[in-house]
């Protein structure tokens, strides 16, 4: 009977250590929407733009892959000397001091490992630098504590707005905390989108995780960076630097839809933002 | 202490007189490893607080500590305590860096040993070493002053990390006095840590017993020597640094205000230029702690002792010509992005040098698995995790995806909170017995690093996730998907203060029951001069110098 009641146990055990943690991951895959950050989640966002991709596929196959084993690697040799030889088992020491083919060995491995990480890196770098051809250009400017947009004249906008937190008494269902604004930025999907990025005040860093970019908006430098959303959706993002007191208060949702639908918008944008563009103005010569 | 045997040249102050106008070294190292021990518990209760308030999603507990500690109005509660936040995160890592690990790793072990370990009586300049540890003291003091005058309009406290970039340090963030307060802490505590640097370059070139020789000084003197290199190069730096960000600050220059032909990214540059190496001078003691306990407990000399004291020197080295991978997103041109992501990597190689030599050192040993031991391995462990998340944060590609996340955080607190502080913890029991001539309890100093090992894992390792998913650092309020991490992050605070709980009560323990440990309590394998003197060492050492024969170690 108990031997019976523990190998069921066992068996119970057993089940449940695996099962937990697949129901746990395919929990988190099902919980997961683009854009957003996933509850409990475990490892990158869902990546919508070609340089996101190519992040989540440098970190996924190969950094994370490498970084593991030589985790697994130390602690496997860790384990296994202070298996074999702690002084019950190996109480006269050896006096090995020197192994000339064993110390090069250690180094060109983890030379060779480092020069492998090195090529997609490097041109991954160059992906992100490097702004190919715009067709829309966006300004963004970090103020403490929110952000502002300016959309170009030549390229049917010739507005601006300013993006603020929605305050937690005026969100609806489907916004989210610390998230949710009350101006979205729009733009099209499938466009290359560059974005110009300075501050009024003091640093702040544009950030959304669901694209792979993070850039500095410094005072007094116009820094530059780009993304392509490949999926319609909303994406959302926050402020990577350090800004004061409300630094956790300023987050940024970029909406990308259809041309038509952009056309729309601008349309629709340069009514809305006409008188308030005055008001960006005035807010940032204040500064 | 053995002061009958001192007759002669020097008198034996007592009380007062000796500690507060001390040039004894040993005496000296004592103050600091108190002072850093204070340091230390003030920025751990720091962080408690912080991980307190990211327990749950919300601004909970905050507001009411900036009405308790600062005497904030009600009406403005959250906001003071969003500051005060912010304000929490700067001084837990200026007190975690300047008042917690660089005292007792250098002030404390590197005073107290690096002239017992090359047969010196004292350090070379036995007063400068006085003036460093008050300099030192006075910086505290001002540090913490900073906490309760005004900062950012209205705010109390300086709440821009530690960092301290500007426009958010300079007028146009924080005009109150208190970051003129932390600028002239950063100053006093410069200062200290450069005649420090002096006296132990000085003492470790002039003052080496007869036949000891560069190669045959132990691994810790060896990191003491490129630690007090990497200060002297890189501290007046960082003077300079907050000296034109005081003047901007007082006196109308413009050197970070762009408004007048500056640029605050100057500031990130010479920040840096002292910040990356500097995280290298808080862990080469640290590897030089571990490279002599590894040895001593394994009953074999170091592996490898001219690679190891080699990797050191080029860690040293290239960790000065990588400091912009700190700056990956300010908008740096492709090729310097390039060169230092290629730098940055190289690092990985001595490194793992260091860590394989180790492992060789165990490789074949008799290792007995005292206290020091366990920390050791322990340490062994943690870093190799701090230093592979390192390996992915050289990449500027990768950064961008974790640059001012929770990744990074877990990375630095990988090699600092738990690499760092498990060599000083190894470093102290190691230690312990010929300070103060008692033996601790084993099993408290064993129970202290499991509560810690346990405790600072669980606190550290779901932050990968959190940065992974993209949560930004130095937040006081989080979106509610990262609320389950968060709260494992802090749940291992639990385990984390009874750790220190124990701590307390281990060192407690050895005083009250005053088990006498002996010249020598490791046996064979203790081979460096320490362990040749009394427990604890006469008041002065060595009045005949050792001379040194036989192989290196």
């Amino acid at each position: 009977m108990f031997n019976v009641n523990r190998q069921m146990l066992t068996r119970g055990a057993l089940a449940a250590a695996v099962a937990i943690p697949a129901t746990l991951i395919a929990g988190f895959a099902l919980a997961q929407v683009e854009g957003q950050p996933t509850p409990g989640g475990l490892g990158l966002p869902n990546m919508v733009t070609p340089v996101g991709l190519g992040t989540q596929q440098f970190y996924n196959m190969v950094l994370m892959p490498i970084i593991s084993f030589i985790a697994l690697f130390v602690l496997g040799l860790l384990i296994y000397v202070s298996y074999r030889f702690n002084e019950q088992r190996n109480p006269i020491p050896s006096k090995l001091t020197h192994n000339t083919p064993l110390e090069i060995v250690w180094t060109l491995i983890p030379v060779l490992i480092l020069l492998f990480i090195s090529v997609p890196s490097l041109r991954l770098l160059a992906e992100q630098v490097e702004v190919p051809e715009a067709s829309v250009t966006i300004k963004v400017t970090g103020n403490q504590w929110y952000w502002s947009y300016k959309y170009p004249e030549d390229q049917g906008g010739g507005f601006g707005f300013d993006q603020m937190l929605k305050p937690e008494s005026e969100l609806q269902p489907g916004d989210l905390r610390l998230l949710s604004v009350d101006n979205e930025a729009v733009v099209p999907v499938n466009e290359v989108i560059a974005v110009h990025i300075t501050s009024n005040d003091v640093i702040h860093a544009f950030g959304v995780p669901s694209f792979g970019v993070r850039m500095d908006a410094i005072p007094g430098r116009l820094n530059q960076t780009w993304f392509k959303i490949e999926k319609e959706g909303v994406y959302y993002g926050q402020c990577f630097f350090i800004c004061g007191k409300d630094h956790a208060y300023m987050p940024i949702v970029i909406r990308a839809v259809s041309r038509e639908k952009y056309n729309e918008w601008l349309a629709q944008a340069k009514q809305k933002f006409a008188s308030a563009d005055s008001r960006v103005r005035v807010a940032a010569e204040s500064h | 202490m053995a002061s009958s045997t001192m007759a002669g040249a020097h008198d034996h102050p007592r009380g007062l007189r000796r500690f507060l106008f001390s040039t004894n070294h040993k005496d000296i190292g004592t103050l600091y490893i108190i002072l850093g021990s204070i340091g230390g518990v003030i920025g751990f209760l720091l962080s408690l607080g912080m991980r307190l308030e990211l327990a749950y999603p919300g601004v909970q507990i905050f507001p009411g500590l900036a009405e308790a500690l600062q005497g904030a109005d009600p009406s403005m509660a959250l906001d003071a305590g969003k500051n005060l936040y912010n304000v929490f995160i700067t001084v837990h890592g200026v007190l975690m860096i300047f008042f917690m690990a660089m005292p007792i790793l250098i002030g404390g072990f590197g005073n107290w040993f690096v002239p017992i370990m090359i047969g010196a009586p004292d350090m070379a300049f036995p007063r400068l070493n006085n003036i460093s540890f008050w300099l030192l003291f006075a910086s505290l003091v001002l540090a913490v002053i900073s906490m309760f005058v005004e900062g950012a309009p209205g705010m109390k406290g300086f709440g821009g990390g530690w960092t301290f970039y500007p426009p958010l340090s300079s007028n146009t963030g924080s005009p109150g006095p208190a970051m003129d307060f932390v600028i002239l802490a950063l100053h006093l505590a410069g200062a200290s840590s450069i005649l420090g640097a002096i006296n132990f370059i000085t003492t470790i070139f002039n003052m080496r017993a007869p036949g000891m020789t560069l190669h045959k000084m132990p691994l810790f003197v060896w990191s003491m020597l490129v630690t007090a290199f990497l200060l002297l190069l890189v501290l007046p730096v960082l003077a300079g640094c907050v000296t034109m960000l005081l003047t901007d600050r007082n006196f109308g220059t413009m050197f970070y205000d762009p408004a007048g032909g500056g640029d605050p990214l100057l500031f990130q540059h010479l920040l840096w230029f002292f910040g990356h190496p500097e995280v290298y001078i808080v862990i080469l003691p640290g590897f030089g702690i571990i490279s002599q306990i590894v040895s001593t407990f394994s009953k074999k000399p170091v592996f490898g002792y001219l690679g190891m004291a080699y990797a050191m020197v080029s860690i040293g080295v290239l960790g000065s010509i990588v400091w912009a991978h700190h700056m990956y997103t300010v908008g740096m041109s492709l090729n310097a992005q390039r060169y230092f992501t290629l730098a940055t990597m190289v690092i990985a190689v001595p490194t793992g040098i260091k860590i394989f030599s180790w492992i060789a050192t165990m490789w074949g040993g008799s290792i007995s698995f005292r206290a020091p031991m366990v920390w050791a391995i322990g340490f062994i462990f943690v870093f190799t995790m701090g230093g592979i998340t390192g390996v992915v944060l050289a990449n500027a590609s990768a950064d961008k995806q974790f640059h001012e996340g929770y990744y990074v955080v877990a990375h630095f607190h990988y090699t600092l909170s738990l690499g760092a502080v498990f060599a000083l913890y190894a470093g102290f029991y190691y230690w312990f017995p010929k300070m103060t001539g008692y033996m601790y309890s084993e099993t408290l100093a064993k129970a202290n690093f499991w509560l810690l090992f346990i405790g600072v894992n669980v606190v550290f390792f779901p932050q990968h996730f959190l940065g992974l998913g993209g949560m930004p650092r130095r937040y006081i309020d989080y979106p509610d998907a990262y609320a389950l991490w968060n709260l494992v992050s802090s749940s291992g605070m639990i385990f984390v203060t009874l750790s220190l709980i124990v701590w307390f009560y281990a060192i407690i323990d050895a005083f009250m029951k005053k088990r006498l440990a002996g010249a020598n309590p490791w046996g064979v394998g203790a081979t460096t001069l320490e362990w040749t003197l009394s427990s604890p060492p006469p008041f002065h050492q060595f009045q005949v110098l050792p001379r040194i024969t036989g192989a290196s170690r």
